[in-house]
């Protein structure tokens, strides 16, 4: 492995540096010789799913006596960091099972759901997939308009969800509906909903500029009923444990961004070393050698706040501006980085032969999914001014 | 049946490699260590007596606590248990001597070496194991079955292979064949995680030579420019492949 950064206080343990190398040794064997192939034909490979299921790496946060890993947010930030410096869309589809729809019932599922949920998740023999945004609503989730209406023991769902990770090939989902009036924060609940429900299915699914092997669909529910049981928390509080999630979530984009920039980094630096144009090297060359000092600065600076809003999560404390600055920072930063490897390989950057133009594609994601940057920028000056 | 596994730990095989600038020692310097390839193929077989047979797993190597990563990921693969002899592996003999001691103090039926360490490719230890232990050596194994006490082996030797049989307490110097590279297991969370509260004894070593020392490496010389002789000047050709290259 290069070795990009100058070496930083969060030091990475003996154990981090076992995960990765884990991590690594399993995506350069099942996931790199497939990427251009899953790339082109937006290939969602669920069997790699299963085998990262058996790695541990589907139930990362998850506690053991549920099936899970038990692992530290660093641990999985570093496993997402690796997988993604491979394939970022690998890395997508296994922080939103993990962060999202995992998570969401880790954190406000009762004991009985947890049995019946978690298991299964933790070790990939169900995919999961999470849904809050629609078609009209995606930064403003308040104005949904995806409804449950009880009707005895049972709610009946009727609307749709769009962007939703997994939709079709998910076997369990976590969604965020109205169940009272629009735009109150507290109108909204949280369902965990079963592939095979009777008015629940996966609908069209999107041909996305990157991020291509990772499953992106509409979720459709028509006259959809399921038990009370299946509510997570209570009625009401299904947008407020959504920001909750989110708030984790957010540390697993900065970790995905910290792979596309330290991936398409490690790239170019190689790239840059070979190529040699004028008798030389092109790294010997100011204009190469600064972008990729700057590259590096920016990407260990991103990283750092990311190990900054994990320290926090260990903690135990509030990481809402914590996160928010390190995906805001780290996608934006991920995003340049990319874009000036593009550039370090010239005309080579261009085409799919070198790894860096799906970089270039996939990383744009970052500062979008799970809160765009001006969303994330909403979220600090909304802490700052608390 | 209890298990030992020798493993070394050795430089990357992608690494470059250079000397200190005496040129007497291998510099470490910016250089990732990894467990020897022909030992992963042997811990690997191992783990199969342990989960085919009920063989416990013991992961042995000699030297520094920097070696401490590489026998934790070895018990992150499956080692029930690792022993690290503190001490300089200053050669063939030495380390032999320890891993005797090891084996005899421990009661082990079964030692398993690869045939060779990828660093200083001595290949002499696991035989001097099976030397100092008056047990019987099967080098170069490129397989092996039975139930034991007795096995069966499959050696490589020049151009074929060799079959032959041998009872517990054996050594096995092990190459690929022994298992097959894809069987090789990348460690998962839980073996990782199980692998930081495994026992990792250090042991002192016991007394013993050093019989050879190390006088200085060299590297192969660097590969010459490219000569291009004109098509039509064949005599030319014909006398630098003879005098400069004499490969004619």
């Amino acid at each position: 492995m290069t070795n990009t950064s100058s070496g930083m206080t969060f030091a990475m343990s003996e154990t981090q540096k076992m995960i990765a190398e884990s991590v690594r040794d399993f995506a350069e064997q099942h996931i790199r010789p497939n990427i251009m192939k899953w790339d082109e034909s937006q290939e969602f490979p669920v069997s790699v799913f299963k085998q990262l299921g058996e790695m541990g790496l589907m139930g990362v946060l998850v506690p053991e006596e549920y099936g899970g890993s038990g692992l530290s947010y660093f641990d999985y930030v570093t496993a997402i960091k690796e997988l993604a410096k491979v394939d970022p869309s690998i890395g997508l589809s296994m922080a939103a099972h993990n962060s999202l729809c995992t998570n969401h019932i880790l954190m406000f599922g009762n004991e009985e759901q947890k049995k019946k949920y978690l298991p299964k998740l933790a070790t990939a023999e169900h995919i999961g997939a999470w849904g809050l945004t629609e078609v009209g609503t995606g930064s403003d989730a308040g104005g949904m308009n995806t409804t449950a209406v009880r009707e005895g023991d049972e709610w009946v769902i009727n609307g749709s969800k769009n962007f939703i990770t997994h939709a079709i090939s998910g076997d369990v989902a976590v969604v965020i509906v109205r169940t009272g009036e629009k735009g109150d924060s507290h109108g909204m609940s949280a369902f965990v909903i079963e592939k095979g429900t009777p008015g629940f299915r996966g609908g069209r699914k999107e041909d996305k500029l990157g991020m291509r092997a990772s499953e992106t669909a509409e979720l459709i529910f028509e006259n959809c009923r399921i038990p009370h049981t299946n509510l997570l928390g209570k009625e009401g509080e299904g947008f407020i444990q959504a920001m909750k999630v989110l708030d984790g979530g957010r540390i697993s984009i900065a970790a995905l961004s910290l792979g596309c920039g330290f991936g398409a980094l490690e790239a170019a630096l190689k790239y840059s070393k070979e190529r040699e144009q004028f008798g030389k090297p092109i790294s010997a060359f100011q204009g190469v050698s600064f972008k990729l000092a700057d590259m590096a600065t920016e990407m260990e600076a991103a990283e750092l706040l990311t190990f900054n809003a994990c320290h926090l999560k260990e903690k135990g404390e509030r990481v809402t501006m914590a996160g928010a600055k390190a995906k805001l920072y780290a996608s934006e930063m991920a995003v340049k980085a990319c874009n000036e490897a593009v550039q370090i390989f010239g005309g080579y950057g261009f085409t799919k032969d070198f790894p860096v133009e799906k970089f270039y594609r996939d990383v744009k994601l970052c500062t979008i999914g799970e809160g765009t940057s001006e969303i994330q920028k909403l979220v600090i000056s909304r802490e700052l001014k608390k | 049946m209890k298990v030992l596994v020798c493993i070394s730990h050795v430089p990357d095989t992608t690494s470059k490699i250079n000397f200190t600038a005496d040129n007497s020692a291998f510099d470490k310097n910016g250089v990732q260590f990894v467990i020897n390839p022909y030992d992963e193929f042997g811990l690997t077989r191992a783990i199969w007596l342990k989960e085919k047979k009920g063989a416990s797993v013991t992961v042995l190597n000699v030297g520094g606590n920097e070696t401490e990563p590489t026998l934790r990921k070895a018990l992150a693969i499956g080692a029930d248990n690792a022993i690290r002899v503190d001490a300089e592996p200053s050669d063939a003999f030495f380390v032999a001597k320890q891993i005797a001691a090891v084996a005899q103090e421990g009661g082990y039926d079964l030692i398993i070496a690869g045939r060779e360490s990828i660093d200083y490719n001595g290949g002499q230890v696991p035989g001097m194991v099976a030397a100092l232990l008056n047990w019987p050596f099967v080098n170069a194994c490129v397989g092996m079955d039975g139930e034991g006490p007795e096995f069966n082996f499959t050696r490589e030797i020049d151009g074929g292979k060799e079959k032959l049989s041998a009872s517990l307490p054996l050594v096995i110097g092990g190459q690929k064949g022994l298992v097959e590279e894809s069987d090789l297991r990348i460690p998962n969370m839980r073996g990782i995680m199980q692998a930081r509260t495994k026992p990792l004894e250090v042991k002192a070593a016991v007394d013993a030579e050093t019989k050879t020392s190390v006088g200085s490496f060299s590297k192969p010389a660097p590969k010459s420019a490219v000569k291009m002789i004109d098509a039509e000047n064949v005599s030319e050709l014909v006398q630098l492949l003879h005098d400069e290259a004499k490969v004619i």
